[in-house]
């Protein structure tokens, strides 16, 4: 099921003035495999995925998409190339509905409009169940459908790989199943995952393979029964 | 052909009707107009960035300025006809409105309508302290008395202003409607998100702080010929950024009549007020009116008229 690498991470380090967010990461991922991303809170999980977007573009240590090197290319960009991420406190346009949301996605990722643009933002709708409220203005929206219009919109943008940013915090067990279900069936689709989650249950059941990360450094990288098995990792968070 | 087209040439049919003819004859009327005109073209500049995108923008007043201020420049050079100095006049404030784009857009919210109003705060103090363009003193433009077939010469310049505020008006239009103006819509919601969303942000706040100045430029252009006389305190005067600013909020900011309507209703109640009551009474007018909408309708009369019709694109 797993290809070749499409997203390799290389002495990755960030600094924010003298806090060493993130120290030499390396990981790589590989095409079409499903990647946990765990670590304790403020371990530099989501400051990891913004170095990946390019949301923060001033970090040391390489980048490279398909062995192509991101250096210091700007969000819009590494969207275009197929790099869509969710965010962990839901984004949407406000002002604008479900359809729209996604529509302008569509027009400035893909390049596709008119008719394209429109059929696109359909299906969209339909496959993450948001069809009956695609003409509602997004502020309404319920904490639940919120979170899938993040995920929507991100695969509006058509991505090969996905970054799901704690898609799940916070929503009740029959809801993460029904986000899990739609993760799973994107990833049969071909799109790559990396999904970061504190909900345990849910990443042990998604992932294929899971990273740790503890104050900004990698501590373990395995199978997911291999990895919470894993000493650094209890330590990680339960502490000595 | 649509409505908006029809509608825009019988509005530019009728204004060069009233102005060759002498339907209107005391040219008090062109004078008042034109103001009113003016604002329509600033308040619907104002509204590209401030509506549109969500940048407010408190310099205006600098862009109109540096807009008149050129074309003094233009005048003192080669006395440059007015059709010269409007597009010349417009390309400087664009690349001005680029400038401050480069130099100001990484500020959001109140740091950023700050950082425009010490653009303009700057700007006024070059225009004091540059004797070509008359320093503190002003600059007098001595005007044609009439011209053909207009007559007086303030009929041939409102005219002219009417033309802008339909070139202007038809610009805000078509930004709503293209994609760029959807990306700013974006914008003005959420930007990181928009970029994420593969919404080039910089390149499209770039383009929109240039449209906006270029505006605002071509509607400082014939103030010079306008007064007759330009100096620093009246060229770069409060009003003109604090009427670009209220009108669009008033009118409405997510479409292009409402600053329209906001500088046709708030321009018009000023010269009426000018006459009637007192000239300094205007800025308390607008502030007055302002409140009242910020506090009861902040979506502007277009807001109003979508709420109680219910309908609207």
């Amino acid at each position: 099921m797993t290809g070749e690498t499409i997203l390799a991470v290389e002495d990755l380090t960030m600094r924010f003035g003298g806090f060493v967010a993130l120290d030499s990461v390396n990981a790589e991922v590989y095409e079409g495999e499903r990647l946990g991303l765990i670590g304790p809170n403020g371990s530099g999980k989501t400051t990891m995925i913004n170095c990946i977007s390019g949301a923060l573009g001033n970090y040391t240590g390489t980048v490279r998409f398909r062995g192509r090197d991101l250096g210091s290319l700007k969000p819009h960009r590494r969207t275009r190339l197929g790099i869509a991420r969710s965010f962990q406190i839901p984004r949407p346009f406000r002002s604008q509905t479900v359809r729209e949301n996604l529509a302008i996605t569509i027009e400035y990722a893909t390049g596709a409009s008119g008719a394209e643009r429109d059929d696109r933002a359909e299906e969209v709708l339909q496959s993450m169940g948001l069809g009956p409220r695609a003409d509602a203005i997004s502020a309404g929206l319920t904490q639940i459908e919120m979170r899938k219009l993040e995920l929507a919109r991100a695969l509006a943008a058509r991505p090969q790989l996905l970054i799901s940013d704690e898609a799940m915090a916070g929503l009740s067990s029959n809801e993460v199943d029904e986000l899990l279900e739609i993760l799973f069936r994107l990833n049969e689709s071909g799109v790559t995952i990396i999904m970061i989650e504190h909900i345990m249950r849910a990443v042990m059941r998604f992932s294929q393979r899971i990273v740790v990360l503890d104050a900004g450094k990698k501590i373990a990288d395995g199978e997911p029964d291999a990895v919470v098995a894993d000493p650094a990792v209890e330590r990680a968070y339960l502490g000595d | 052909m649509t409505r908006f087209w029809i509608g825009a040439g019988a509005v530019i049919a009728i204004g060069l009707l009233l102005a060759v003819t002498d339907i209107i004859a005391n040219s008090f009327w062109f004078f008042a107009a034109y103001v009113v005109l003016q604002y329509v073209v600033l308040a619907t500049a104002w509204n590209i960035m401030g509506g549109y995108m969500g940048y407010v923008n408190f310099g205006s007043a600098g862009f109109f300025a540096i807009g008149a201020y050129t074309a003094i420049v233009l005048y003192n050079l080669v006395k440059a006809p007015l059709l010269v100095m409007i597009p010349l006049s417009g390309i400087v404030c664009g690349l001005m409105g680029l400038g401050m784009g480069y130099l100001t857009l990484r500020l959001r919210g109140v740091y950023f309508a700050i950082g425009t109003l010490a653009l303009a705060v700057v700007l006024e103090t070059l225009m004091v302290n540059w004797d070509y363009v008359g320093g503190a003193t002003g600059a007098y433009v001595i005007r044609p008395r009439t011209l053909e077939p207009f007559g007086d010469y303030v009929k041939f310049l409102t005219f002219v202003m009417l033309v802008l505020a339909v070139i202007a008006v038809a610009a805000a239009r078509w930004i709503e409607r293209a994609k760029f103006g959807r990306g700013l819509h974006a914008i003005r919601d959420d930007e990181i998100a928009a970029e994420c969303a593969g919404i080039p942000t910089l390149r499209l706040k770039l383009i929109a702080t240039t449209l906006s100045g270029f505006l605002m430029g071509i509607a400082g252009a014939p103030f010079p010929l306008y007064v007759g006389f330009v100096e620093p305190a009246s060229a770069f005067n409060l009003a003109y950024a604090v009427n670009a600013i209220a009108m669009p909020m008033i009118g409405g900011t997510t479409m292009w009549a409402g600053p329209v309507i906001g500088a046709l209703l708030l321009g018009t109640a000023q010269q009426i007020a000018n006459v009637t009551i007192s000239s300094e009474l205007n800025l308390l007018i607008v502030g007055l009116v302002l409140v009242l909408f910020v506090t009861l309708a902040p979506e502007g009369i277009v807001g109003l008229v979508r709420k109680y019709f219910g309908r609207g694109r």
